[in-house]
């Protein structure tokens, strides 16, 4: 068996633990091994690299790999969990990078002399990469709020971005060595990203980071493809199907295309809700004491976190208060709506930060219909995935969007910082009902009141 | 090998990743995606092919940047989600929890804070 041989070898059992590991994933009990076991096989696969013949220069690769080990440590170490959503932006971000880097080395090394078969997916690879790079510094600076306010990028400007990389890859596909032209594809496919994330606001970030996800997959699959590498190829595609998938949950989950949450953009502000306007006028606030009373003497409550959680940093303070129910005998739940937060699964992570059983953590389908015995939802930082008008008024913005029923229950609690509606700017009828009591504070504060007075009952 | 043969690569990996992810449960989506940062860091193989026979300041400089872009994602990839992934405990088999064991898992959580 040549070198050559082994080191074929050696991908397919990478890539096969790649695929192993990713199935554990399917239960929180075995997913650690799955994480270990994935990592085991980019091992091998590194290893086969290694030991290919010509791979070279090693003091350079030390230096590389030096830097990364650098930084991707104490990053890993250090961030919070709130924080996960700017994490995978960046990662999703310097995966992108990494690819149109190669892509560009690639057609240097060669001089731009490749057949079209390599030619082809590194010009790909070069434009997928170079827009998930620079749309998710974007969504990073967005995600850590240094980047505010409200853009608008007309759709021509991504329209013409896109067109020129298009035109500029087939021009070097046709035949032409230019670097100058490569470099243009990187710049105006990077101008892209950069753009069309730049308008996208905080609520859309779980389609657009997913989106992403799958771009930098897409892009190191192509990569492989053009280096002959079955790993990459493999490794890479399931990425592109993981980030798709993703993607396409959330769409469903705000009934959006992604189109529409990349080129729409819910109206600002928007037309008033009819039936808002309507049912709006008192809206009744209550006192931390009252809501200890009404919790300690239910039978079931259901908790519904949102954003709002997370900025609060209010997940220990929500799992104490849970805890103290609970031993009043008290049940509590969590319904959690696929898109609260900023990226798939961002409350669930945080709540099991915060020690909470995962059999407590309910998906959306399996919570909706324990609404009607639940006596009360307690709305946490959490607005337009509990907004009633989502089933009810037709021409609302998110007329269609699936939803948390907290209006089926015997009575709801929201925590909210203020009056202002939420990121969709419309109103929500659901906090004019009269079943509906409002606690206005910061979450953390306010569930830190609600806890105190229970203890104290 | 003939380009045929990495398309078909290409497509069955795509039904197999479509596949194996269409299990993983929502409560597991932000593990999800950070373990697939990690194994995307396998681009980091593209950099360790080419660093050989690339020659030039340039080239050199995009590819150690690209090597240290895949070793971020690797790992800071694999390590965050081992770290995320043992934060999701289930139920404790004992319902009955004592007041006591309640305390010093309240004492663990602030020293680890």
């Amino acid at each position: 068996m040549s070198r050559h041989d082994v080191v074929q070898l050696l991908y397919i059992v990478a890539f096969s633990l790649f695929i192993a590991g990713l199935h554990m994933l399917r239960g929180p009990r075995t997913a650690v091994r799955g994480n270990q076991i994935a990592a085991v096989g980019m091992g091998v696969a590194v290893v086969a690299t290694l030991i290919t013949r010509g791979v070279g220069d090693w003091i350079l690769i030390v230096v590389g790999v030096a830097i990364g080990t650098a930084v991707g440590i104490p990053a890993a170490r250090g961030v919070k969990m709130t924080q996960m959503p700017q994490m995978v932006a960046l990662f999703n971000g310097v995966g992108g990078g990494a690819v149109a880097l190669i892509s560009i080395v690639e057609f240097r090394v060669t001089g731009g002399d490749l057949e079209l078969q390599s030619l082809i997916p590194i010009l790909f690879a070069a434009i997928i990469g170079s827009i998930s790079f620079w749309g998710s510094i974007v969504a990073f600076l967005k995600l850590e709020e240094r980047l505010k306010g409200r853009f608008a990028i007309p759709k021509v400007v991504n329209g013409v971005l896109l067109g020129v990389a298009v035109v500029l890859a087939v021009i070097i596909a046709a035949g032409s060595d230019s670097q100058l032209l490569f470099w243009l594809i990187l710049v105006s496919a990077g101008a892209l990203g950069l753009l069309a994330v730049l308008p996208i606001g905080g609520a859309d970030m779980p389609v657009v980071i997913s989106t992403l996800n799958a771009f930098t997959g897409l892009s190191a699959a192509a990569a492989g493809v053009a280096l002959d590498n079955t790993a990459l190829i493999v490794a890479g595609m399931l990425v592109g199907a993981s980030g798709s998938i993703l993607t396409k949950q959330m769409a469903e989950a705000m009934n959006r295309s992604i189109g529409n949450v990349f080129f729409g953009g819910l109206g600002a502000g928007g037309p008033a809700l009819p039936g808002g306007g309507e049912t709006g006028g008192t809206v009744r606030s209550t006192s931390a004491a009252d809501v200890a009373i009404q919790l300690s003497y239910a039978r079931l409550v259901v908790v519904v976190p949102g954003y709002g959680m997370a900025v609060a940093q209010a997940q220990r303070a929500v799992a104490d208060l849970a805890t103290e129910l609970e031993k009043r005998g008290v049940e509590v739940l969590y319904g959690i709506h696929p898109v609260a937060g900023r990226m798939p699964g961002h409350m669930n992570v945080l709540l099991a930060e915060a020690d909470v059983p995962y059999e407590k953590l309910k998906e959306m389908d399996d919570i909706n219909p324990e609404f009607a015995r639940t006596d009360v939802a307690l709305v946490i930082g959490a607005n337009d995935v509990t907004n009633p008008a989502a089933r009810t008024v037709a021409d609302s913005p998110i007329y269609g969007m699936p939803i948390l029923d907290v209006d089926k229950a015997g009575s709801v609690i929201v925590l909210k910082r203020s009056m202002n509606s939420g990121f969709a700017g419309i109103d929500n009828p659901l906090f004019y009902e009269p079943k509906t009591a409002m606690l206005f504070g910061d979450a953390k504060g306010s569930v830190g009141e609600v806890l105190a007075e229970v203890q104290a009952l | 090998m003939d380009l045929l043969t990495e398309i078909a690569i290409l497509v069955l990996a795509a039904f197999v990743g479509f596949e194996v992810i269409s299990k993983v449960p929502n409560t597991l989506h932000t593990p999800l995606m950070s373990g697939t940062n990690a194994i995307h860091g396998i681009v980091v193989l593209g950099g360790l092919l080419l660093i050989g026979p690339a020659h030039g300041f340039l080239n050199d400089l995009l590819l150690v940047i690209a090597i240290a872009f895949g070793t971020i994602n690797v790992v800071g990839g694999f390590l965050v989600t081992d770290r995320m992934l043992g934060m999701f405990k289930g139920r404790k088999p004992d319902p009955e929890l004592e007041p006591g064991a309640r305390g010093e898992a309240g004492d663990e959580r602030s020293e680890a804070g």
